[in-house]
């Protein structure tokens, strides 16, 4: 055993050797390379371990079909890393501030690039775009990017190069339809037979689009391969830097992460969904890097506000009625949070895609809030806090007590190996600081399955503490930060639905949801955001943010400009891809 | 039948258990029943090796923890996923609690639970058997209820089971007590089944020979009948379906530890402990192999035990 550990570990040093130079490399790179002739580097080998069917994203759901798509297929704008918006096909992002969004936040108008060009040199104009509407929001279609296009009263060309977006009731975010891959602009002339049930139908368009973005599709194969080559009418006569592109899909996880981590066979693979060590061996081999960026996933403990003991008869356990006999205190709160080592349950449990957090809102940039109040671990200072707010071990059992009642939790959380990690993890460094710890782990299936007649469910919260993850769909939490509203807390009258499982109810948290609710400005948005979130998490420690998990993907060492992007399609910035030489 | 020891000249004494003549040879030689099981228990070298390393097991996991005092929970987070060494002999496992120590334990847990949910539905089994086989009036209703408790699917019935009674045995005996109770009743409940239907087809076959005529003739209670008479008789299938029983309860012990139902996840059973290294079965299989190991050598050893014993108890083979 020794032997193969030294083994390995050696093998791995000697792989990594070689590899710390490239990673300075690229950035003086980047510039030179960057600029060139079109088609200029040959070719480049992607792999989905899900295999794309359909290259147009309006009548799939699956996340590879709308990235297969986002090569041939442009949105006006996209999201960048950050979650920023940017303009692709649009001249710039529409504001308030630059007049683009109204100011009673009931229309949004988009400005179009001039001299944009199809691939197959046709002029693109408005008239794409209001058709692109008319085909998702038809009645008869079954549009699967339907709810991007929610509240849409119009879609008007005012010129051509001018589309006003007209809402229903005002929209704080605006920026659904026509933003992000799932909802690109198809062009009208190749679709205008495709309308409403016919949709399916076209099956040359389905899976042959004619496009705006840097390649066009030479052969598809559904459920295969996807041979692409370059644009010639691409709108920057520098890119792409690849002639040709070969997008195949199939097999699983590990065999994309080893095509190009191991055997250097594909360049890109992507969403690596295997454990942290098996990534680090696959790496270990010098072909590639695995990436990993961030987007709103947070596994977090959840903290019980009312009493879920077991003596309280039904109907009145872990409901308002009775207020927690340990928890309701602030201070015991802050102390469990601070008593945990974050960085540690990171790299136990998610290596590189994860990153220690103290915020429910991670991402994106403009409403993370700079708030990491719960690190580093602290064991002296909780254990002051324990003394402050009266709980001490009085008969020296190694578990504080008051007044008889001893200062011991129920910890629940789903069956899940990491899971399980965690939670021995956090009840030795409880345990450090006078605090006993109940470990209970349940069948997925029922601690999220919402069954008001089973005690286990995370709503009903018969217990202390609960340890999951959770996160919201695209850039804006407002419909996230909202679930900790007073009106949402889980309870007997309301079979036991509701997002407010910690039963927090604070009015001024309330009232600042209605304010983000009325307003539109993007950075008074954010500011708001912030606030919400701190009164969450550092204000009052209702919830302990443990770890922000990521996505992995794999890029070879000869492939450059890759910007791993969790906010928008993972092939976003293809265009900027380009080979190190 | 040549034992010339058990075998005494004045052999008719077996036909007249009333008679007089009965002291008249064997005073000379008091020769124990159950001397005479373990001589032919002896001859079974399997049993014997499977009572030896059973007994070795039981030691270990009783006497050990005084000699490996590591505690089984305590995370040493520089020492994980280390390979056996001087300090961890079996390693540590993924966040460095000693394997050897949570081995240890876990087998307390495991065999604890196997031999006391083995004798409840043993308990269970014969009693109904018996019961449904001896009394004619109780056989239809006992073999109905047995048919029922066979047609439940046990996965319900065990998740309604514990939802019900899983807080009150909490507060009354601590979690992991109040859990150790629930399952071996709950283990113990739903597998005595096949013993029962085992033992009442026996007790039937009995109940019509000649000897147990002649016992009832001469008036012997039914009290005496079953507890002299049949049970001695229907001993091998209890035994056959108690050693079973054992493997059966320690593997439906790590079953419902995987649902989530069981133990708390890191209070260590076998089960638990196999479960948690299925996921490392590429990088560090050793650590699959030690739990799965103790959970197949004591099934195995427990079932030639039970192999043994069959052959020692049935007079028909004894002797050969």
């Amino acid at each position: 055993m020794k032997l193969r550990t030294a083994l390995r570990g050696a093998v791995a040093i000697a792989a990594l050797a070689p590899f710390v130079v490239p990673i300075v490399a690229p950035t003086m790179a980047d510039a030179e390379t960057q600029t060139g002739e079109r088609g200029r580097d040959g070719e480049v080998k992607i792999i989905y371990w899900q295999a794309p069917s359909i290259m147009n994203p309006f009548l799939s759901g699956g996340t590879k079909d709308a990235e297969a798509a986002s090569l041939v297929l442009e949105p006006l704008g996209r999201y960048d890393q950050e979650g920023n918006p940017v303009a692709f096909l649009a001249a710039e992002i529409p504001t308030i501030a630059n007049g683009g969004v109204s100011e009673d936040l009931t229309s949004i108008t988009w400005q179009i690039k001039p001299d944009l060009k199809w691939s197959d040199g046709t002029a693109f104009t408005s008239a794409d775009v209001v058709f692109t509407a008319e085909y998702c929001m038809d009645p008869d279609g079954g549009c699967a990017q339907l709810a991007k296009f929610e509240g849409v009263e119009t879609v008007e060309a005012l010129d051509e190069l001018t589309v006003k977006v007209t809402f229903k009731e005002p929209k704080p975010n605006p920026y659904l339809p026509f933003m992000g891959g799932q909802s690109p602009i198809l062009q009208a002339a190749q679709f205008a037979e495709c309308m409403g049930a016919r949709a399916p139908e076209c099956t040359d368009a389905n899976f042959n689009p004619i496009g705006t973005g840097p390649f066009t599709v030479k052969e598809f194969r559904p459920n295969d391969v996807i041979t692409m080559e370059a644009n010639p009418h691409y709108r920057d006569p520098s890119k792409p830097a690849f002639a040709t592109l070969t997008l195949k899909g199939g097999g699983d996880s590990a065999a994309a992460g080893r095509a190009v981590l191991e055997t250097g066979e594909y360049d890109y693979a992507w969403n690596l969904l295997l454990a942290p060590e098996v990534i680090a061996n696959m790496a270990a081999a010098g072909k590639g890097t695995p990436v990993s960026a961030f987007g709103t996933l947070v596994e977090r403990i959840e903290i019980n506000l009312t009493d879920p003991s077991a003596d309280l008869p039904e109907g009145e356990r872990s409901t308002l009625t009775h207020p927690h006999p340990i928890l309701s205190d602030g201070r015991v709160r802050k102390a469990l949070s601070i008593a945990i080592d974050r960085d540690l349950l990171v790299e136990i449990g998610y290596g590189q895609a994860g990153r220690a957090t103290c915020n429910v809102v991670p991402a994106p940039a403009m409403y993370a809030s700079d708030n990491t109040d719960c690190m580093p671990q602290d064991v002296e200072r909780a254990k002051a806090l324990l003394d402050e707010a009266g709980w001490t071990d009085s008969d020296g059992d190694g578990i504080r007590d008051k007044d008889g009642k001893k200062l011991s939790l129920l910890f629940q959380t789903s069956v899940n190996a990491v899971r399980q990690d965690f939670q021995a993890l956090i009840k030795q460094w409880w345990s450090d600081i006078g605090v006993e710890t109940e470990l209970r782990a349940i069948d997925g299936s029922v601690y999220f399955g919402g069954d008001p007649g089973s005690p286990d469910t995370f709503q009903k919260f018969y217990g202390d503490v609960g340890l999951f993850a959770n996160n919201f769909d695209g850039t804006d939490p407002e419909a996230y930060l909202a679930a900790y509203t007073c009106e949402k807390i889980p309870g007997p009258e309301s079979q036991w639905q509701g997002e407010n499982i910690n039963r927090f109810c604070d009015p001024a948290y309330d009232e600042l949801i209605a304010e983000l609710g009325r307003t539109g400005d993007l950075n008074e948005r954010g500011r708001i955001a912030k606030r919400l979130n701190d009164m969450i998490t550092k204000d009052t420690d209702i919830v302990l943010p443990l770890v922000d998990r990521g996505r992995v993907s794999a890029h070879s060492n000869s492939l450059g400009g890759v910007i791993l992007n969790t906010w928008d399609s993972e092939l976003w910035n293809v265009a900027d891809w380009y080979r190190v030489k | 039948m040549t034992d010339p020891v058990t075998r005494p000249k004045t052999a008719p004494v077996i036909h007249n258990a009333v008679g007089p003549a009965q002291p008249a040879g064997l005073s000379a030689l008091p020769r124990n029943q159950w001397l005479e099981v373990w001589d032919q228990f002896r001859r079974h070298k399997g049993a014997v090796a499977g009572l030896g390393f059973f007994m070795l097991m039981l030691l270990a996991v009783g006497v050990g923890p005084l000699l490996w005092d590591i505690d089984p929970k305590y995370i040493d987070i520089p020492a994980r996923n280390a390979g056996p060494s001087l300090a961890h002999p079996f390693g540590t496992d993924q966040l460095g609690r000693d394997t050897l120590a949570r081995m240890i334990s876990g087998g307390q847990t495991s065999v604890a639970v196997g031999l006391m949910a083995m004798a409840l539905s043993l308990f269970l089994g014969t009693l109904i058997g018996v019961l449904a086989g001896y009394f004619r009036r109780l056989d239809g209703l006992l073999m109905r209820l047995t048919d029922l408790f066979l047609a439940l699917p046990l996965l319900p019935l065990l998740l309604v089971v514990i939802m019900l009674f899983r807080d009150t045995l909490r507060s009354a005996f601590g979690p992991e007590t109040g859990i150790f109770i629930l399952i071996v009743a709950v283990i113990g409940m739903t597998s005595w089944m096949q013993t029962a239907r085992i033992v009442r087809g026996d007790v039937l076959a009995i109940k019509e020979r000649e000897f147990v005529l002649a016992a009832r003739s001469i008036g012997t209670p039914d009290r005496r009948m079953i507890t002299r008479h049949i049970l001695p008789n229907v001993m091998s299938p209890i035994l056959v379906s108690a050693t079973l029983g054992i493997a059966n309860a320690i593997i439906t012990e790590s079953a419902l530890s995987f649902l989530g139902l069981g133990f708390p996840s890191d209070f260590p059973t076998w089960g638990r402990l196999l479960f948690d290294s299925t996921d490392y079965l590429q990088q560090y299989p050793e650590r699959v192999m030690w739990p799965g190991l103790a959970i197949s050598l004591s099934v195995l050893s427990v079932n030639y035990i039970g192999d043994g014993l069959r052959d020692a108890l049935d007079p028909r083979i004894r002797g050969r």
